[in-house]
């Protein structure tokens, strides 16, 4: 496999000065990816286009909104009405946020699935998790802009989190907020943040992909490719990124697309999941709404947040238990103690917790998005130590559980 | 500061489900029958919208001959018949009233309903209309079901005629008695059906109003996935071209 470069003309001139064909070769058309990858492959390519598209929206989109208390409401609506072709724009950037924490779950979930976060790629996993918490960031930011009544009164119940830390937290939220209320000192500052985290974001994907490369991919059989490999040092089920993995993402990509394209032409509110009713009435710091819930990719943790009962009338352990849901997934490289990487070679134990874990996951979001009865926080109550536990007895329960016998080569 | 945590934890607490003040009543919402296609029945809206309710409440972020264009209004027409405060084609739809006027004579400030439509429904904005009736206890002397406490006049009462309550049993004694139904007391100079359908028009226009772009983008959806589909089976041929040699 050779990366010396031995091209002539213009391609020649530039390697000479930039390795562009070494780059090209060693990340694609010599980058061995497993001949296996199934359809839970996609999502990392469709999340990395989803980002690019967030951010020329959102570069367009700034160039006609206007991030002050009094004309943010406004331009919006001015972009919806009176820019060309802006409520396309709008509507891509207001689904295109949905869009990318439904790939980036879907991304995880095949992550956990397949044991993608095992020896030798903890770090890989690392600065994914350091990627979603840098969406998660970006995307309640970007929530406040519209200033809309959900806009404002989701941005005052999160802030006001930080003061129910002890001691500091009046002065910490203050500070966040850079006001005693959400105000247009806040708006310019989350217009800021908003603006540049996703630039972040892009160089975080970058290292994202540089450590993937060093370590190489995981597939679904959850077995090192890099193991078997024939005389010229190339792995025997191995195949070239390029042009076989960029052909099929492509197909990928359009299959993505048409259901993208239907919400931003057919359906962009999606019955108030990815535009919420309530946020089309301009930010009322006197009127609180009847029901305030966060954007759908949110409502998970917000139900954890929710099911902890306070301590000395402090919310403060809800605060500890929502950062710690989010926080946890940093660990998982170590808490999997199973022999094998796949859910296809562990036994039924493992298959039971991740099917009750995503299960969890998905129930404790449809129960952030109700207002708060009784028999709801019970259910929440539940499904949170169901959530911890799977997290926190996967030592346990990997290390008992009985695994199948791991294949020697890739299976089809 | 103290205030603020307290609120937080209200918002957040199960207190939430149990602030009277902003709660409304669960009423059932008739179905609107809108149809965005309708140029007349839009038309018609905009007229009642500018005679009855523009007075008070301003359509802010639309502008005239936008509007105009988009429901087939000329110029001329336009002019003459629906702008009556003298403002250009190419402004806003705003009107005269002040938000401190709303509070003065309605007890709030009156909202703009450019996008009533999409913050409550279509549905809830047609039931909303014809749910006014007879209330004593209120300053304007009315009420509605799907708005308790409304600060608004029934304005629209001399074409529907006024209505009054018809009260059920209360759930359990004591307990204030359920509204069942509404029974009109004096006819307005339109019957029933005559109502509906102004009512409709104006609930279709508001629906216009709300999100403009709609019937357009729907429209360039169509063609849109017509090419993506064309795309994939293209995307796909070719991956399995490519593929053919991997065993």
């Amino acid at each position: 496999m050779s990366t010396e470069t031995t091209t002539t003309g213009f391609i020649g001139w530039i390697d000479q000065r930039f390795p562009l064909t070494k780059v090209w070769n060693e990340h694609l058309a010599q980058y061995y990816a497993p001949k296996n990858f199934d359809s839970w492959y996609y999502f990392g390519s469709l999340a990395m286009i989803v980002l690019v598209m967030q951010i020329i929206t959102g570069v367009f989109l700034a160039m006609s909104y206007k991030p002050s208390a009094t004309d943010a409401f406004a331009s919006v609506e001015y972009i919806m009405r009176d820019v060309n072709w802006g409520w396309l724009i709008r509507y891509m950037h207001s689904t295109g946020a949905s869009a990318f924490f439904i790939l980036i779950y879907l991304h995880m979930f095949r992550a956990l699935m397949y044991g993608s976060y095992r020896k030798p790629r903890e770090l890989l996993w690392i600065i994914g998790v350091i990627i979603y918490l840098s969406m998660m960031a970006t995307a309640f930011f970007g929530y406040l802009l519209p200033w809309g009544q959900m806009s404002y009164w989701g941005a005052q119940v999160i802030v006001n989190l930080f003061s129910a830390v002890p001691i500091i937290g009046d002065d910490l939220s203050v500070w966040v907020r850079g006001d005693y209320v959400i105000s247009d000192v806040t708006l310019n500052r989350f217009f800021a943040f908003h603006f540049l985290l996703p630039f972040i974001m892009a160089a975080l994907v970058f290292l994202h992909i540089v450590a993937l490369h060093k370590v190489g991919s995981n597939n679904p059989d959850g077995i090192e490719i890099k193991e078997k490999k024939d005389e010229q040092g190339i792995p025997l089920d191995g195949i070239p990124f390029h042009p076989y993995y960029t052909v099929k993402d492509l197909v990928g990509v359009a299959g993505f697309l048409a259901l993208f394209s239907y919400v931003v032409f057919f359906w962009p509110n999606v019955g108030g999941f990815f535009l919420e009713s309530a946020n089309f009435q301009p930010a009322n710091p006197l009127q609180t709404p009847l029901h305030i819930a966060p954007v759908w990719y949110f409502t998970p943790f917000y139900a954890i947040l929710r099911a902890v009962p306070p301590l000395f009338d402090s919310q403060f352990p809800g605060v500890i238990a929502m950062f710690a849901s989010i926080l946890i997934f940093f660990f998982v490289p170590w808490l999997d103690r199973s022999p094998v990487k796949s859910i296809r070679y562990k036994g039924i134990i493992s298959k039971v917790a991740l099917g009750a874990f995503a299960v969890t996951f998905l129930v404790l979001g449809w129960i952030g998005t109700q207002p708060p009865e009784p028999i709801l926080t019970n259910l929440a109550r539940v499904l949170t130590v169901v959530y911890f536990a799977f997290f926190l007895l996967m030592p346990f329960y990997s290390k008992l559980d009985k695994t199948k016998p791991v294949p020697e080569r890739v299976t089809p | 500061m103290k205030r603020l945590i307290a609120a937080s934890i209200l918002l957040l607490g199960p207190a939430l489900a149990s602030t009277p003040s902003f709660a409304e009543e669960g009423a059932k919402l008739e179905s609107a029958g809108i149809d965005l296609t309708d140029k007349p029945s839009l038309q018609r809206g905009a007229k009642y919208f500018v005679n009855y309710c523009m007075g008070c409440h301003s359509l802010k972020y639309m502008r005239w001959n936008r509007m105009a264009e988009d429901i087939g209004i000329g110029q001329t027409d336009l002019r003459k018949n629906l702008i009556f405060t003298g403002a250009k084609p190419g402004d806003l739809m705003t009107n005269a009233m002040r938000p401190e006027d709303g509070t003065k004579w309605f007890g709030t400030a009156v909202p703009d309903l450019t996008l009533v439509t999409r913050w409550r429904s279509p549905d809830w904005v047609y039931t909303y209309l014809k749910s006014f009736y007879l209330d004593d206890t209120r300053p304007w002397g009315v009420n509605n079901l799907v708005f308790p406490k409304v600060g608004m006049p029934d304005v629209l009462a001399p074409l529907q005629g006024e209505q009054k309550a018809i009260f059920g049993k209360p759930e359990e004694p004591g307990a204030a008695p359920p509204i069942e139904r509404l029974e009109p007391v004096k006819a307005g100079t339109l019957n029933a059906e005559q109502y509906d359908a102004m009512v409709r028009d104006i609930t279709n226009f508001l629906t216009y109003v709300g999100e403009p772009i709609r019937m357009e983008r729907r429209h360039i959806g169509i063609y849109v996935l017509i090419f993506i589909a064309v795309f994939f089976v293209l995307a796909y041929l070719l991956k399995k071209e490519y593929w053919k040699d991997v065993h």
